[in-house]
């Protein structure tokens, strides 16, 4: 095959090398993982939200069949370790200390209490039930709001439940004006919009139940976990058990799915942890469902509190943003600064004078919240896309009209924001030509408008979500500015083997995205090697020493940055050896389609051949050592900005409340494409999980703190059945931050859809005097809107009770 | 997700079912497609010592022409009653809301008398059944005997069959010709009813002869709307004379409230679905 005749990987629609092992299941999860001698851990619970442990009685437990031993927190000591916070965004915010296993008060309904150790699964389970725990109830703080006003505290010692406030301000940041000035001045001549939204509570719910085994019998002790970062776990490990990290192998096998859900450093790793180093044996825990969806971390749960000022032709002045946000019982990992992530996104795509940022987070007595998928970014999108929705009712011009009034166009870019981050390009006006044009948007509008006037029963709504996110977390001097605990670079090691295949080692650890199939896409093109012979090994500490793992949409554009790096380096490592053994000068080489070549003459050597003679170290050049692998680091110099118009239609039926999407159009702007593929399939699930909050998902709690939605039945997952066919196309602007122009689309579907489809179904129901419908927008709720042109109000606190055991029987 | 254990017996008859439950009586639970059991299992909500499991004996499964009616054996799963063409022709309502039951994987696992005898007031066939106006056929140590629909639900999972008993088949008189309709609102499609109604009519020309309209999930059983049925009966399959009937539709229910709906908005809703539902059903 000639150079010319090789086509690029880069851009093919390949299917994911990593997909028969993962769907069949004939692969390594770490349920599936069975060590000689392993014993099995099932961990008791507290059933109540807030309350003193007076007394845990063991003994029936230990005497069960097959019980090895059942332990409880006051059982260890500093070995137990904590579960650390690593965001503490404010210098004085106020942290609960948090055991894994606390031994006198617990904080939440599913805390763990007892462990119990037994030689199967089933038997540990059985003895967890004969664990008699007596407790003291105390009050909860379980409404974010009275816990925001101290009413009932969540922590007595804290005295507060105020963690910390968190503010940016344009004017004092020097990067904008005064918001209060503008929304001032508005007020007397201009448009003042005040709205307050709840971002409802939500669970990950990713597939694959959280599950870990600690193996304590090697040199190193190993867990092997089902998370998101087990680089950060290892770390988290040593700084907080007293192993040295020298000493410590976390192993990610294939995981399923996280979706944030899995970034996290978990009381049940921590106990697992513990006792398998008490007892030196290996140890599995494996979460049931309906444990997963009591204390695996939560996401989301904000209230928020909105005004924006304008002038009298739409012309937006400033815009305030005050939050609540609700971290649950302790500061989780990125705790906080999930909040905080979002805060330099709420001006989004427009060009704001002026912004103002605060944030309460506030602790409850409610499962700990964290990273969701967009984590900040979607509260802020939906906050920012709902309420220039408003303000176009109110100036009277399509919500379209209004965006483009304030949009950064695009002869404009690089554009630095009220926020001072300079978002490097953009075509806004591109995006959203082509979606109106996929979408019908005029026939569309006519339409509603029929539908309106004749007064049917049906009627059409149309929402738009123009919006953008920073993605490709983080430039580590960013998040230094910013108390975060860690970087944000990524590592990379590409090596060649003795007969000319490739091995990527990255630190991006994935879970089910597809980097072994887009990362060996990007080195088949760098090195010019066959996409089939490139291997992408990740997930283990001792296979990948280096990385900070995958989250925030960052595992391709800084990730695989570092990759690309790493691949030049090997590169330019062969070029020596390629011109010695073609007895050319260097400067002749040249290096093309896997292939080293003397300029001028047919005379050239694959880079297999090149592997080859590297490993034989026969014949090498003075001084030049015999390896090719090469290790690059890579820290990005900025966020990327991918951007995007979605449009969704949605028909309500104005007699029960209920929806049917029509239609959902997104065109995105995410650079350059690696793998058309991966791209669509992370946007449609990433569509599904946003519809899925703007109308199904809601962590529901009861007033004495039960999680009331515990189970698939109550907590509603939409399935392919749910959905309909999304229109999707893509404009590019390469990313000028990364060489391979990429932007990142993990997050993308998830943070633009909620708004779109909220927006659309207010939008169909305006004419009744709606102006918002609380999420879930369950039919309910959509019916209340419609008769009181209010949110729709409070659901019903109470489950379905299709599993209760029936009243006879044993 | 890990049930207390258990231990398990399949006998092959009738016979030996009944006496394995007179043997363990309290203690045992019996299975047939185990989709409402397991979970309750699974979840600890219940742990009997013995599990007897109806799945081999041959004579509870399938379906039959036995003249006036079609007979539904227990053990039938419901994705076979689904797509039964006797079923189809002489009780169609039950195929249209057999549709509308759970997920394909759920349909072919659960049973018909699973299901009845689990007595879930949101499930989808106590409607339907009660429409139709089925006879349940009982099996006991005494023989058997047979109850009539109005009197198998009793409360809210509880039905006639006693503890020492097993449904073994369900007559559906033939409602051969009637035109019928199971409207069900749900939020997502695997989900139980919010509220669903099941519709079936013998139409007379342009007027409604008889209509037999029942409820899920608006009470502690599955409900037949009686005032409805009177108020339609001989009026024409107008919008207006439906929407008249329908406006019946929540008298006597008792719908519980929950995280889909409280009862306000299920009486409302209930009303709609009715409406709807006879007007499919008549085919207008
Ligand atoms: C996720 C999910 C969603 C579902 N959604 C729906 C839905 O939308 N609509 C709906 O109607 N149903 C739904 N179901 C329930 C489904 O219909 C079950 O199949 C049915 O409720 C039970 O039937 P089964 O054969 O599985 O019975 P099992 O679970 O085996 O038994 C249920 C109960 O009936 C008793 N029993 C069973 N057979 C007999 C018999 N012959 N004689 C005496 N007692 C007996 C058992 O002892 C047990 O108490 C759903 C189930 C699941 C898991």
């Amino acid at each position: 095959m000639t150079a010319t005749e090789v086509e690029n990987e880069i851009g093919r629609d390949r299917r994911r090398k990593e997909d028969q092992r993962l769907i069949t299941g004939r692969t390594r999860w770490t349920d599936n993982i069975v060590l000689p001698g392993m014993l099995h851990l099932a961990m008791v619970r507290s059933p109540f939200a807030h309350a003193n442990i007076t007394s845990i009685d063991t003994s029936a437990a230990k005497a069960a069949p097959n019980v090895v031993t059942v332990l409880t927190g006051s059982d260890f000591g500093e070995e137990l370790g904590v579960c650390i916070n690593a965001w503490p965004i404010t210098p004085d915010q106020v942290t609960p200390g948090h055991s894994p296993m606390p031994s006198d008060r617990v904080a939440f309904a599913g805390e763990i209490v007892a462990v119990v150790v037994a030689r199967s699964a089933a038997e540990a389970r059985d003895a967890a039930e004969l664990v008699d725990v007596e407790y003291d109830e105390l009050p909860a703080a379980l409404d974010l709001k009275k816990a925001a006003a101290d009413e009932t505290i969540a922590h007595p010692d804290l005295g507060t439940n105020k963690s910390a406030y968190w503010v940016f301000d344009s004017a004092e940041a020097g990067t904008g004006g005064s918001a209060d000035e503008a929304i001032a001045k508005a007020r007397t001549d201009g448009i003042v919009i005040e709205r307050e939204y709840r971002q409802q509570r939500l669970i990950p719910a990713f597939m694959e139940p959280r599950s870990v085994v600690v193996d304590p019998t090697g040199e190193q002790y190993v867990m092997y976990s089902a998370t998101q970062i087990p680089h950060i776990v290892r770390f988290a490990l040593a700084a907080t058990t007293g192993v040295p990290e020298s000493k410590i192998r976390v192993i990610a096998p294939d995981v399923g799915g996280g979706f944030g859900g899995k970034l996290q450093v978990t009381p049940e790793e921590w106990i697992a942890w513990a006792v398998g180093r008490r007892l030196g044996k290996p140890v599995k825990y494996t979460e049931t469902r309906s444990e997963s969806l009591l204390s695996g971390h939560h996401g989301r749960d904000q209230w928020q509190k909105l005004t924006l000022s304008a002038e009298k032709d739409g012309t937006v002045t400033g815009f305030k943003v005050e939050l609540l946000a609700d971290l649950g019982a302790y500061v989780a990992i990125v705790g906080g600064g999930v909040p905080v992530l979002g805060a330099f996104m709420f001006n989004a795509i427009y060009k704001f004078p002026a912004y103002h940022f605060a944030v309460q987070t506030v602790l409850t007595n409610k499962t700990w919240t964290d990273a969701y998928r967009g984590a900040g970014r979607p509260e802020a999108t939906y906050a920012i896309e709902r309420i220039m929705d408003e303000l176009a009712v109110e100036v009277g011009v399509d919500p379209l009209e209004i965006r483009e009034k304030n949009w950064i166009k695009h002869e404009e870019f690089p554009f630095t924001t009220v926020c001072g981050l300079e978002y490097d390009t953009g075509n806004y006006e591109a995006a959203t030509a082509k979606a109106k044009e996929m979408f019908g948007y005029d026939a569309l509008r006519a339409e509603q408008q029929q539908r309106r006037d004749s007064g049917d029963p049906v009627q059409l709504g149309i929402g738009i979500s123009t919006f953008t996110e920073m993605c490709g977390l983080a430039p580590s001097r960013v998040l230094g500015t910013l108390d975060y605990g860690a970087g944000g670079w990524e590592h990379a090691n590409v090596r060649m083997t003795p007969l000319g295949k490739v091995e990527v080692v990255t630190g991006a650890s994935a879970h089910g995205q597809g980097h072994e199939t887009a990362f060996s896409q990007i080195v088949a093109d760098r090195l010019g090697v066959p996409f089939e012979d490139v291997e992408v090994l990740h997930g283990d500490t001792q296979v990948a020493p280096r990385g900070l793992d995958t989250y925030g949409s960052r595992s391709l554009v800084v990730g695989g940055e570092a990759v690309v790096r790493a691949a030049d380096k090997v590169i330019e490592k062969a070029k020596p050896i390629a011109a010695h053994l073609l007895e050319a000068s260097i400067d002749d080489i040249d290096f093309a389609a896997g292939r080293f070549s003397v300029r001028g003459t047919d005379q050239g050597l694959g880079i297999a051949e090149i592997a080859t003679a590297v490993f034989a170290a026969h014949n090498l050049p003075d001084g030049v050592e015999p390896t090719l692998d090469s290790d690059a680091a890579y820290d990005p110099v900025n966020f990327s900005f991918p951007h995007g118009t979605h449009l969704c239609a949605m028909e309500v039926d104005t007699e029960t409340g209920a929806l049917t999407m029509r239609k959902y159009v997104c065109v995105d702007d995410i650079g350059t494409i690696i793998n058309p593929l991966i791209v669509a399939g992370q946007v449609h699930g990433g569509l599904v999980q946003g519809i899925a909050q703007a109308l199904w998902e809601e962590a529901v709690y009861d007033d004495s703190g039960t999680l009331v939605s515990g189970s698939f039945v109550d907590y509603l997952l939409p399935t392919a059945a749910d959905t309909i066919t999304f229109d999707i196309d893509h404009t590019t602007s390469p990313s000028t931050t990364n060489s391979l122009g990429t932007k990142g689309v993990g997050e993308a579907g998830t943070i633009a859809s909620t708004p779109a489809v909220v927006n659309a179904v207010v939008d169909a129901v305006r004419h009744f005097g709606v102006n918002d419908i609380q999420m879930p927008c369950t039919p309910e709720r959509v019916w209340r809107a419609i008769r009181t042109g209010g949110k729709g109000g409070a659901t019903t606190e109470a489950a379905m009770p299709h599993f209760e055991a029936e009243g006879e029987g044993a | 997700m890990i049930p207390a254990a258990f231990d398990y017996v399949a006998p092959s008859s009738v016979e030996e079912a009944l006496a394995a439950l007179a043997q363990y009586g309290d203690e045992a639970k019996i299975i047939a497609g185990g989709q409402s059991l397991l979970p309750v299992l699974r979840m600890r909500l219940n742990a009997p010592e013995w599990i007897i499991d109806l799945r081999k004996i041959e004579s509870l499964r399938g379906i039959r022409d036995d003249g006036d009616a079609i007979v539904i054996g227990a053990m039938t799963p419901h994705s076979v009653v689904g797509s039964d063409p006797l079923v189809q022709e002489h009780a169609a309502l039950i195929s249209k809301a057999v549709g509308h039951l759970a997920d394909a994987q759920i349909r072919h696992r659960g049973t018909f008398g699973g299901a009845l005898a689990h007595a879930d007031p949101a499930g989808d066939l106590g409607a339907p059944v009660l429409c139709l106006g089925a006879e349940f056929v009982i099996a006991g140590s005494g023989g058997t005997r047979t109850v009539a629909a109005d009197d198998f639900f009793i409360d809210l999972f509880e039905t006639a069959i006693g503890d020492d008993e097993i449904l073994t088949e369900v007559r559906i008189p033939k409602h051969t010709g009637w035109g019928a309709h199971y409207e069900k609102m749900v939020r997502v499609a695997h989900q139980w009813p919010i509220v669903s109604v099941a519709a079936t009519v013998r139409m007379d020309g342009g007027t409604i002869a008889e209509a037999r309209v029942g409820f899920a999930n608006m009470g502690s059983t599955a409900l037949r709307a009686r005032g409805v049925e009177e108020a339609i009966a001989g009026q024409p399959a107008s919008e207006d004379a439906v929407r008249t009937a329908a406006a019946r539709a929540a008298e006597g229910t008792n719908p519980p409230s929950d995280l889909n709906g409280d009862a306000e908005y299920k009486n409302h809703v209930v009303g709609v679905l009715t409406r709807r539902a006879l007007l499919a059903a008549a085919g207008s």
